[in-house]
């Protein structure tokens, strides 16, 4: 995905169309925040909270 | 507000922001209050914890065997039901086996195929009806018969804020109100020796809350979800909650905390239903012949006439 310069998860979020409090996103398998900075060739995980039956 | 100077995982509700630790010693924290609060769990138990592998029950599973470690008059076993779904149970019990055996916890595995004589999508097959309305009635059913076998005190399940907020409102755009009474971190209206205790010690804590705490310990190999959900009129009310909260955060919080005010009183309100006995399986009933017997019986009218 290509995204402006200075963006940020919520960013990302928003492009698909992920309503945040619907997923938990990491970086390196490190835990980020919505407002985290991304940086050029990032690798993001966004995790559903959601699951089961 | 920072919770330190180590980097934040999270954001709570009130806009708070914990690093790992502090995030892990909030979430204990509030699991053992509810405990306390709710006085969820006495001193001494045969406790058990109906654990699908996914990461709700694996958490409380998690949370309750620390404090097991703690107190050893509190065992814990943990009690799975393998409904035969093909491409989702048979992962999520791979979790279940993988911790239970690391952390030396005995695991009970009871199927529908081998108390029923058919798996889930064997009887969807069969029967015209919604997956989780049966799917529901036989779980419920094998978890209380199985406990009991067990002689389990108390069982726990890893439902959380929002499968409760979720709960409440549909019982109320289907006007169940007796079904709302029996909701809550104590789960039931009259206690019955033929039912075994139901506790949520997850009660207070939200969906996000929950998979944060499995991703940090560890807990979250795969996410799935059930294949039939997307029938479900849960799965409806759930994303129109989570759209609620993005735009109003604590919806879900007051929904609950408000819900809990007036438990009680419905919890009054039916306390003089009757616990009947299934004639056909002795289990308890609200009903001559209870549900899981009812689908049994079409059933096998439909295999017979097929």
């Amino acid at each position: 995905m290509i995204l402006a310069k200075n963006s940020i998860v919520r960013d990302i979020l928003k492009e698909l169309s992920i309503n945040p409090i619907t997923v938990i996103v990491a970086r390196n398998n490190e835990l980020i925040l919505e407002d985290e900075p991304l940086n050029d060739n990032d690798k993001i995980k966004i995790l559903s909270v959601i699951s089961g039956g | 507000m920072i919770c330190c100077t180590e980097k934040p995982i999270i954001v709570l509700s009130g806009g708070e922001k914990l690093c790992k630790q502090h995030f892990i010693d909030y979430f204990e924290s509030k699991v053992f209050k509810t405990i306390r609060q709710f006085d969820l769990i006495g001193k001494k138990e045969n406790l058990g914890v109906a654990l699908s592998g996914g990461k709700d029950s694996l958490t409380v599973l998690h949370v309750l065997n620390k404090l097991s470690q703690q107190n050893t008059k509190i065992k814990i076993n943990a009690i799975a039901i393998d409904e035969g779904i093909a491409n989702y149970r048979d992962k999520t019990l791979h979790n279940a086996n993988r911790f239970c055996f690391k952390n030396k916890i005995d695991l009970h595995i009871y199927s529908y195929k081998e108390e029923f004589g058919l798996t889930l999508d064997e009887i969807l097959k069969i029967l015209n009806v919604k997956p989780c309305t049966i799917c529901g009635i036989f779980r419920r059913y094998l978890l209380n018969k199985k406990s009991r076998g067990l002689k389990l005190t108390k069982l726990a399940t890893g439902h959380n804020l929002d499968d409760e907020c979720q709960s409440i409102l549909m019982n109320q755009f289907k006007n169940n109100v007796e079904a709302s009474a029996r909701l809550g971190p104590k789960v039931g209206i009259i206690h019955n020796n033929k039912f075994v205790q139901r506790i949520k010690p997850l009660y207070l804590c939200t969906e996000k809350e929950v998979t944060t705490y499995a991703f940090v310990n560890g807990l979250l190999d795969n996410f799935t979800e059930c294949p039939n959900v997307r029938y479900s009129f849960r799965a409806e009310v759930r994303d129109m909650l989570n759209d609620f909260e993005q735009k109003f955060p604590g919806t879900k919080y007051s929904i609950v905390n408000s819900f809990l005010q007036i438990l009680p009183i419905l919890k009054q309100q039916y306390k003089d239903a009757i616990i009947m006995i299934c004639t056909k399986c002795n289990e308890p009933s609200s009903n001559e012949i209870c549900n899981a017997c009812v689908y049994l019986e079409k059933l096998k009218v439909r295999m017979d006439v097929i």
